[in-house]
């Protein structure tokens, strides 16, 4: 009863708000240019693909409702050949209403494949690898890496260099623009941009393995100053981050670099490149494994058996701490931000 | 095996043996509703995990495993064969002809693809489980640093069924040239006939590119080679162009038989000649020659460059123009019919607007800058079971209530008829139509589950109760079956019948017709109903009647390649050559034995004019 | 069902000039031919292509400058010609309803193709030992497997005109040994039209271009 009343109410939201989705999340509430392209692109081919749709189905119910077997009706119909006017008109009827969707999509193609910025537009390059089943973001210019949080300034063109370290994955942030796949062998090149500060849900498209549905990133657009101010701090990370001052934390600071510092570089140390993550800024992440949410809980969890959390990804389990261990673990974790 | 009449030594060894197009037509069904089930229980323990956020029914391997094996088990071994079946059967009676023109190859054929089939499937009980990286498989996920040992059985089982298609295209393709009754003129064929011989032909063309496709993996997976590996300078874009130069015309492989089927339901229950029937002919073949110009389509998003984007993206649009012709055309041969409204048109009937929708979004999936948003997501999903639930399956279940009388002698009951559609179609609907919007709102496809809190939770416990109306709708189709065989033989010609299939007894008859038939206009019998006694003429004097002996062979030549692929998978090489060796060993011996058939008298033929 | 045998052999007595395309099953096997002969085109057609996307791709093993020898294939390429030149001799013959000249003529044509596949042997052999394995790189596996496929064709090609040769030997000229003589010199002809284009795409072009 309750599958029935929830299918009945929701049909009645359907028909008002053709569901819109997440703010940050769909590609129906686009917040940024090459969505917003995108998006209109779509919504001209659904004008042009809805009319299609209900000059049949208006023809099919007339036909059904007139023609339909009366009882008793016994009379043989008229055999008609065909009609070459007909013909001719569904012919050309379509293939204009096609031109009208086909001339901007052949320009469009073109503007989105373009990542040369425009006069006087600032330009932010970022280096995307796709892992499984996590995501690595390279700043070429700045010299720094991150993990699955994707800072970048606002009203600037972002130009992304897509790359694969294993299998093929695909970069998409549907409130920002399409996906484009990373492949491995191959580098590939989006642009997007976003216009309002934000955090925007990012998803990995290309099928990669056992945990892909958890292969989320988000990416959070600051305002330009803000990104700047991050990306030096990134560069030239704080020294609590390697030295903590609390004594918990400086005991979990043991720990993490006989545990944790051989696969995932943190503030310029360690890391190899079969390696998970950059920690640097673990502290400020929005989510813990892309799709948790951000507390010390999930934290230990993750640690104690990432396997149950994110099966198939690389990461061994470190069920072996005892409590005090952990505690001082997730401490220092925690703490490891690069901003005020 | 001898030049005399096999005596059948049991049912089990009469149907191992035969080569009857109707028996083999009969085997693909049942061969192909085989697999259905397998894949329809598959697509069931899919959307049970789905219909709650964040469940775990299924661990996610097993969800992996299950849509892999869904979609492969769903096109490969239900949708073709089932399809088949009816070709097989049908295509046969429609041109006049005794049988089709390479019956052993015919009989190779199925079994080629039953074992190839069972070989895949089997991957569930053995190794370390089924294949995983998706119908698709693209590599590397499916290259053996990523998978295990199911992807050995999927790539030697699907090449051993490819096979089996490939010669199955082939005889179709000479059977309707070749084997056409006197008067049946190429432009005279129904268009079952017509669309199932372009599908051959794409076949033909289609199925080799998939065949070197999952050559150049297995031997990768199984003896070392680069094909697909970056770091030894291979390329893991040509695995993608040689599957989809395959399978887009696959796509086309389908749904052009089911476009004959409906062409001939729906002209059959609205009494009209079918309108257009030239530019439906003609639609027909520029769809299957665009079917070859699009196969990017379903690689815009993987770097292929503005300039190849645009291209396929107008080519695959112009695709619309022929399948939009054919719509209106269907629509204009019920306009001013009579059209009756049973099971079988109900199933065409819905097909229209079913598939339109299913073609409209096609068309915004050919919108490339748009597609960026759309790619891979569970608004393909959507858009791909329109098409192939809303075109494909429809088609089958409407061919088969619609020949149901001609191959088993009974029709299937009306009332159960109409439960299993109102069910079917409306659980179709309810499943697929708000996957559009869960994949514009951000739900990727080929996801295990999702998080709680996104929105996507409605929709799919939504899509979710619509599968179970299609299962529970499937299920009143099997009672069906059951429930009417004492419903007695309704004849030659049970729907007022059009085209040559009606023309001979119910049950038909071994040897199809007793004298070839002549052929005089388009729907030939409606012809003779029309300006003659309503009964065909003949073409020739009643004679003795030459037919194709039984045989083991093309079952033993099957179990050969079925031994070899296990030798494969475990590397036990000396099984996998001796496997082929006794493969090769069969066909020497049909090749040095000549084998010339027997004849059914005339005598006999007569005694059976008698009883009818 | 005796006398039927012997009508059928009857029949055959009279040989017509295309005693390939006589009878029903003779046509169905020469257009069904036609028609798997159009898959193999798409089959080696993809081979090819895969061939051309991966012959850069040579990772740290030869490529095909360091390793072809042009003159070797050449004269494989002209056995392989005469090979199709023999062949339609024998068709030749055929029409003329003489079978020992059919025979003879086809046993040329095996011989040559015996002679090119010894050939081809001996220059993988000789790849293999230059250092270029079936797993060196993309570049190799694409080679021996297009190749390779190739030289498939060509054994089963000699196995099955051997068959034919050997089956055929005292029967004489029948409506049903033509069509399959008929279909194994159509093959014949394909696999040597495949092999041109091999010369010229992978050795011609691997050197040249």
């Amino acid at each position: 009863m309750r599958g029935v009343w929830r299918l009945l109410s929701f049909l009645a939201i359907m028909l008002f708000l053709a569901g819109c989705g997440q703010e940050n999340l769909s590609a129906l509430d686009p917040q940024g240019p090459v969505a917003d392209m995108q998006f209109d692109l779509l919504m001209l081919s659904l004008l042009v693909m809805v009319f299609v749709v209900l000059v049949v189905v208006v023809i099919f119910i007339y036909v059904l409702i007139k023609y339909r077997e009366r009882q008793g009706d016994t009379h043989i119909p008229k055999q008609v050949e065909g009609n070459h006017r007909l013909e001719i008109i569904w012919t050309t009827i379509p293939i204009l209403l096609l031109l009208i969707i086909a001339v901007p999509n052949v320009v469009l193609t073109f503007d989105l494949a373009d990542t040369e910025p425009e006069e006087d537009q600032d330009v932010l390059e970022v280096t995307v690898t796709g892992h499984q089943f996590w995501w690595e973001f390279e700043y070429p210019e700045y010299d720094i890496e991150a993990g699955q949080d994707l800072y970048i300034p606002t009203d600037t063109r972002v130009v992304f260099q897509l790359e694969a370290s294993d299998v093929i994955h695909s970069f998409w942030v549907p409130a920002l623009a399409g996906k484009q796949d990373t492949v491995p062998g191959i580098t590939n090149e989006m642009w997007l941009e976003a216009e309002d500060e934000g955090i925007y849900q990012g998803r990995c498209t290309e099928f990669c393995g056992e945990s892909h549905w958890l292969m989320d990133f988000n990416v959070i657009a600051v305002d330009p100053d803000t990104f700047e101010a991050w990306a030096d701090s990134m560069a030239n990370p704080p020294q609590e981050l390697t030295e903590p001052q609390s004594e918990v934390a400086a005991e979990g600071r043991a720990i993490y670099e006989e545990s944790c510092l051989s696969c995932h570089a943190t503030a310029g140390e360690g890391g190899n490149p079969q390696g998970g993550p950059d920690l640097t800024n673990f502290g400020e992440r929005s989510n813990i494994a892309g799709f948790l949410e951000f507390n010390e809980d999930n934290l230990e969890e993750w640690i104690r058996d990432p396997q149950k959390l994110k099966p198939g990804n690389s990461m061994p389990g470190f069920d072996h701490f005892d409590d005090d261990e952990m505690e001082a673990l997730v401490e220092y974790m925690m703490g490891l931000k690069v901003q005020d | 095996m001898s030049n005399q009449k096999s005596q059948s030594k049991s049912t089990l060894w009469d149907w191992l043996t035969t080569v009857d197009h109707k028996k083999v037509g009969i085997l693909y069904l049942l061969g192909g509703a085989f697999f259905f089930v397998i894949a329809g229980i598959q697509a069931m323990l899919m959307r049970i995990q789905l219909m709650f956020p964040e469940a775990s029914f299924l661990p996610y391997q097993s969800f992996n495993e299950m849509f892999t094996m869904h979609g492969t088990n769903m096109i490969f071994l239900a949708a073709m064969p089932l399809l088949f079946g009816f070709m097989n059967y049908i295509i046969p009676l429609q041109i006049g002809a005794r049988d089709v023109a390479f019956p052993f190859l015919n009989a190779l054929g199925f079994w080629f693809f039953l074992l190839g089939g069972i070989f895949v499937n089997l991957s569930f009980f053995l190794g370390d489980g089924p294949p995983d990286a998706g119908w698709t498989s693209y590599v590397p996920l499916a290259s053996d640093q990523y998978a295990g040992s199911g992807l050995d059985f999927f790539v030697l089982g699907l090449q051993i069924s490819g096979l089996g298609t490939l010669i199955g295209g082939i005889n179709f393709l000479v059977t309707v040239i070749n084997m056409r009754a006197p008067g049946m003129s190429m432009m005279r064929m129904p268009l079952f006939t017509w669309t199932s011989f372009v599908a051959s032909m794409l076949i033909l063309f289609a199925f080799p590119a998939l065949t070197v496709g999952y050559l150049l993996l297995m031997l990768e997976r199984l003896f070392g080679a680069n094909f697909f590996i970056p770091d030894m300078g291979g390329n893991v874009v040509i695995w993608q162009h040689l599957f989809w130069i395959f399978g887009h015309p696959e796509v086309y492989i389908l749904i052009l038989p089911s476009f004959g089927i409906f062409s001939e339901v729906i002209a059959t229950f609205a009494k009209k000649r079918l309108f257009g029937y030239t530019a439906m002919v003609f639609a027909t073949l520029v769809i299957g020659f665009l079917g070859f110009m699009v196969w990017a389509h379903h690689m815009f998003t993987v770097g292929m460059g503005p300039i190849a984007n645009a291209v396929f993206a107008v080519a695959t649009m112009a695709i619309a123009v022929p399948t939009g012709i054919k719509i209106f055309n269907w629509l204009f041969t019920l306009w001013g019919g009579r059209i009756k409204i049973n099971t079988a048109n109900l199933f065409a009937l819905a097909f229209i607007p079913s598939f339109v929708m299913g073609g409209v979004t096609g068309v915004m999936l050919a919108v490339s800058a748009a597609n960026y948003q759309m790619h891979d997501t569970y608004f393909v999903v959507a858009h791909f079971h329109y098409v192939i639930v809303g075109g494909v399956v429809l088609a089958l279940f409407s061919a088969a209530f619609y020949w149901w009388p001609r191959m088993f002698g009974y029709k299937l009951n009306e009332p159960l008829g109409k439960w299993f559609f109102w069910l079917f179609l409306i659980g179709f609907h309810l499943t697929f139509f708000f996957q559009h919007f869960l994949g514009l709102m951000g739900m990727p496809r080929r996801v295990a589950s999702y998080l709680e809190g996104q929105g996507f939770s409605d929709m799919n416990f939504i899509s979710s109760i619509g599968a179970f109306m299609m299962a529970i709708g499937f299920i009143f189709f099997l009672v069906n079956v059951f429930v009417s065989i004492r419903s007695g033989n309704p004849g030659a010609d049970p729907w007022d019948g059009r085209t040559l299939e009606w023309t001979i007894p119910s049950p038909t008859p071994e040897y199809n017709f007793a004298q070839t038939p002549l052929t005089r206009d388009l729907d030939p019998l409606w012809y003779e109903k029309m300006h003659g006694d309503g009964r065909m003429k003949a073409s020739e004097p009643l004679g003795d009647i030459h037919m194709p002996n039984a045989t083991i062979l093309p079952f033993l030549m099957a179990v050969g390649l079925f031994v070899s692929a296990f030798g494969f998978v475990y590397h036990n090489h000396w099984v996998a050559a001796g496997g082929i060796a006794f493969t090769f060993a069969c066909m020497f011996v049909r090749s040095i034995k000549e084998d010339h058939g027997y004849h059914i008298h005339k005598e006999e033929i007569l005694s059976d004019k008698e009883v009818e | 069902m005796a006398d039927t045998q012997s009508q059928v052999h009857q029949e055959t007595e009279m040989i017509p000039d295309h005693p390939e395309k006589v009878t029903l099953e003779g046509k169905n096997k020469f257009l069904g031919f036609w028609f798997f002969l159009g898959g193999e085109t798409v089959l080696f057609a993809s081979l090819i292509g895969t061939y051309l996307g991966l012959r850069g791709g040579t990772a740290d093993g030869p490529g095909a400058t360091d390793l072809f020898h042009l003159p070797l294939v050449f004269v494989m390429t002209m056995i392989l010609l005469t090979s199709s030149l023999t062949s339609v001799f024998a068709v030749s013959a055929m029409h003329k309803g003489n079978m020992k000249g059919v025979l003879t003529w086809m046993w040329i044509t095996v011989l040559l193709g015996a002679t090119f596949l010894g050939f081809e042997i001996y220059e993988f052999y000789e790849y293999v030992h230059e250092g270029l394995g079936f797993t060196t790189s993309a570049f190799s596996g694409a080679f021996y497997t297009l190749v390779g496929t190739h030289g498939a064709h060509v054994a089963f090609g000699i196995g099955w005109i051997l068959t034919l040769l050997i089956r055929y030997r005292n029967t004489g000229l029948t409506l049903t040994n033509a069509p399959k003589f008929y279909t194994a010199i159509l093959y014949w002809h394909f696999i040597d039209v495949v092999w041109v284009f091999i010369f010229t795409v992978v050795y011609l072009l691997g050197i040249g271009g």
